[in-house]
C-alpha cells in the first residue's frame, strides 16, 4: 500500500482501544459528517492522580482517521492529563511514520478530540483551567473535488 | 501464495484485451512509420490509421471522416465543448445546458466558459440519477449554443434517455454533445439513431490502451483546432498520430461491440446478484436507477460506514473497488455525483462502487457477497456515526 505507511496500516487494520466507556469521565467529539470524519474519545480518569486510566474511541472516517485515533489513544493511555494536553497532531502523525499531506487534518482531529474530552471532564467536575488552551476545534476547509 | 485479486473497478480503467494487445504489436517496431511520410513505411502506417478510423466509425454508425483521434476522453470533451461554444458565440449564442453530475472534464470546461462570458444551466438530476428530455427541452432558449449531457454516469451508472434528448436538440437546432466514455463498447451507441452531433470516448474504458481516445463530430459542424502545428486529423489536432494506441483502441472497440450483447447479459446477471445480495446488509441503499443502468455498475451506500475505510479493508481481502467518499480524493467533499442525487453528506461518504468487467466471474460475485458485508460490519463497529444511528440520535434513511 503506497498511500499509507505500514504503521498507519497496522493501526487501521488492528485499531487499538476501539469502543465506548459507558461511565466515562470525559467525552470529546469533533469533526462532522459534511467532511466525512467524526471522532469520539471516551476517557476514564483516576481523580486522585489525574491519570488517564482508560481510553476508548469510535471514529467515522477514513483509514488515516482511524489510525490517528488508535495511535493517539495509545499515546495518552496511562498518562497524566497534563501530558495528554501536550499531545500535538504532529506527534501523532510522526508516531504513524507520517501521513499524506491531505490527510494531516485527521491527526488534527485526534488532538482536538482528546482536548475536547479533557475539557468535558474539567467542566463536569468544576475544575478550573486555562481557557486559552482549549480553542474551538477548527473548521475544515472545503476545496473542490479532484479525481 | 499469490494474493487473490478481484478487480472490480472497471469504470476507472480496464485490463487490455488480448486482441487489442496483439493488434498493437506490429506498430511498435515493424510498422513504425509516420503516416505523414510518403514512402512505403509511412503509408503502411497511414493504412492502419485509416483502417482504425473505419472500424470506430462502424461501431458508432458514422462516417470515418467524422472520427478524430485524441489523447483520451477528457481531451475529446474539451475539444467538443469548446468548439460548439465558440461556434455559438459567433452567432451571439452564449448559453449552454448540461447536468450537475457530469465528469469534471465537462464541468471544469463549462466553469471556465462561464468565466469567459457564457451562461450555463446545470439541470438537476433526479434522485434516481436521471434527467428527462422534457427537462432539456424546457431549458433550451433562443441563445442556446450547446447541450452536453453524458451518455452514462461513471459513478452511479445511470443511462440517460440520449436518443430522446438528441431528438429534442435536433428539433431545436441546438448542437448536442455527449460524453460517452462509460457507454461506448458497453451499450449500443448509434450517433445517427440518437441524433448526436458530437461525442467523446476513451479507449481504456473498453479494454483498449490508455492515453488514446476519439471524438465524433458530425459532418458540417465546425471543429476547433485544439493543437496547432500540423495537418494531422484534418488540421484539428496536430502531432504525429499514436498509431499503436489508435490501432489498439479500434481493435478493442470492435471486439467490445461484437460481443456487446453477450457481455452485457453476463454482467447484468452478476450485477443484479450483487445488488440483491448487498442490499440485504441492513440500512443500505442503491444509488442510481436500477433499470436504466450500465450492465456492470453497482453503487451502494452503507449507512455509518465510511467509504475509504471500506475500500482499504476490501483491498486487504483482494477486492479492488472505489467509493464516492471525500477521503478518496484530495478534498473533503464527497462526490459531486452522489450529492447531485440529493444524498445527505453522511450517506454520500458511505458509498461503494463496484464496476464489473470482462475478467470477472460468478465466483468473484460469491466472494464479494461473503466478504463485503463483513467489511461493512467491521467499519461500522469502529464508527461513531453508526453508534448515533443505533442510539437514534440520527435517523436512518434506508430500511433495515
Amino acid at each position: 500500500m503506497a498511500l499509507y505507511s505500514d504503521k498507519v496500516m497496522d493501526h487501521f487494520t488492528n485499531p487499538r482501544n476501539v469502543g465506548i466507556i459507558e461511565d466515562a469521565d470525559g467525552i470529546g467529539e469533533v469533526g462532522n459528517a459534511v467532511c466525512g470524519d467524526i471522532m469520539k474519545i471516551y476517557l476514564k480518569i483516576d481523580k486522585e492522580s489525574g491519570i488517564i486510566s482508560d481510553v476508548k474511541f469510535k471514529t467515522f472516517g477514513c483509514g488515516s482517521a482511524i489510525a490517528s485515533s488508535s495511535m493517539a489513544t495509545e499515546m495518552i493511555k496511562g498518562k497524566p492529563l497534563s501530558q495528554a494536553l501536550e499531545l500535538t497532531n504532529k506527534a501523532v502523525a510522526e508516531a504513524l511514520d507520517g501521513l499524506p499531506a491531505h490527510k494531516m487534518h485527521c491527526s488534527v482531529l485526534a488532538e482536538e478530540a482528546i482536548r475536547a474530552a479533557i475539557k468535558d471532564y474539567y467542566d463536569k467536575n468544576g475544575i478550573e483551567y486555562d481557557r486559552s488552551k482549549f480553542p474551538e476545534p477548527h473548521e475544515e476547509e472545503h476545496g473542490e473535488t479532484e479525481e | 501464495m499469490e494474493k487473490k485479486i478481484i478487480y472490480v473497478d472497471n469504470a476507472a480503467t480496464t485490463a487490455m484485451s488480448d486482441r487489442a494487445i496483439a493488434a498493437m504489436q506490429p506498430y511498435f517496431k515493424g510498422i513504425y512509420g509516420n503516416p505523414s511520410s510518403l514512402h512505403t513505411v509511412g503509408q503502411t502506417a497511414k493504412e492502419a490509421l485509416d483502417g482504425a478510423r473505419r472500424k470506430i466509425a462502424a461501431c458508432l454508425n458514422c462516417e470515418p471522416g467524422e472520427v478524430y483521434f485524441t489523447s483520451g476522453g477528457s481531451e475529446a470533451d474539451n475539444q467538443c465543448i469548446r468548439s460548439a461554444a465558440l461556434q455559438g458565440a459567433k452567432k451571439g449564442k452564449k448559453h449552454i445546458i448540461s447536468t450537475a453530475f457530469e465528469h469534471h472534464a465537462v464541468l471544469h470546461t463549462l466553469k471556465k466558459l462561464e468565466k469567459e462570458g457564457f451562461e450555463v444551466t446545470y439541470l438537476d438530476v433526479h434522485g434516481n440519477g436521471l434527467i428527462t428530455a422534457e427537462e432539456v427541452k424546457a431549458a433550451i432558449r433562443p441563445d442556446t449554443a450547446l447541450v452536453t449531457i453524458m451518455y452514462a454516469n461513471n459513478e452511479v451508472g445511470t443511462i440517460q434517455p440520449i436518443s430522446q434528448i438528441g431528438k429534442v436538440c435536433r428539433e431545436a437546432g441546438v448542437v448536442f454533445h455527449t460524453d460517452a466514455v462509460q457507454a461506448a463498447g458497453h451499450i449500443p451507441v448509434d450517433v445517427r439513431a440518437d441524433s448526436i452531433d458530437m461525442l467523446s470516448l476513451s479507449a481504456h474504458k473498453f479494454h483498449g490502451p490508455k492515453g488514446v481516445g476519439a471524438l465524433y463530430c458530425r459532418k458540417g459542424l465546425p471543429l476547433l483546432t485544439f493543437i496547432e502545428g500540423g495537418a494531422q486529423e484534418k488540421g484539428k489536432r496536430a502531432g504525429t498520430e499514436n498509431i499503436p494506441g489508435i490501432v489498439g483502441m479500434a481493435a478493442a472497440l470492435e471486439e467490445a461491440c461484437g460481443n456487446m450483447q453477450e457481455n452485457a447479459e453476463r454482467l447484468t446477471r452478476m450485477r443484479d446478484r450483487l445488488i440483491d445480495g448487498l442490499l440485504k446488509v441492513p440500512y443500505s441503499g442503491l444509488n442510481g436507477d436500477r433499470e436504466h443502468r450500465l450492465p456492470g455498475n453497482i453503487n451502494i451506500s452503507f449507512e455509518g460506514a465510511e467509504g475509504e475505510s471500506l475500500i482499504l479493508y476490501a483491498d486487504a481481502l483482494g477486492i479492488c473497488l472505489s467509493s464516492g467518499s471525500a477521503c478518496t480524493t484530495a478534498s473533503l467533499q464527497p462526490s459531486h455525483v452522489l450529492m447531485s442525487l440529493g444524498l445527505p453528506h453522511e450517506v454520500a461518504h458511505c458509498s461503494l462502487r463496484i464496476t464489473l468487467g470482462d475478467t470477472n466471474t460468478e465466483e468473484d460475485v460469491d466472494y464479494m457477497l461473503v466478504h463485503i458485508p463483513e467489511v461493512v460490519k467491521k467499519v461500522r463497529d469502529i464508527s461513531s456515526l453508526w453508534d448515533d444511528y443505533v442510539s437514534g440520535k440520527i435517523k436512518h434513511i434506508y430500511d433495515k
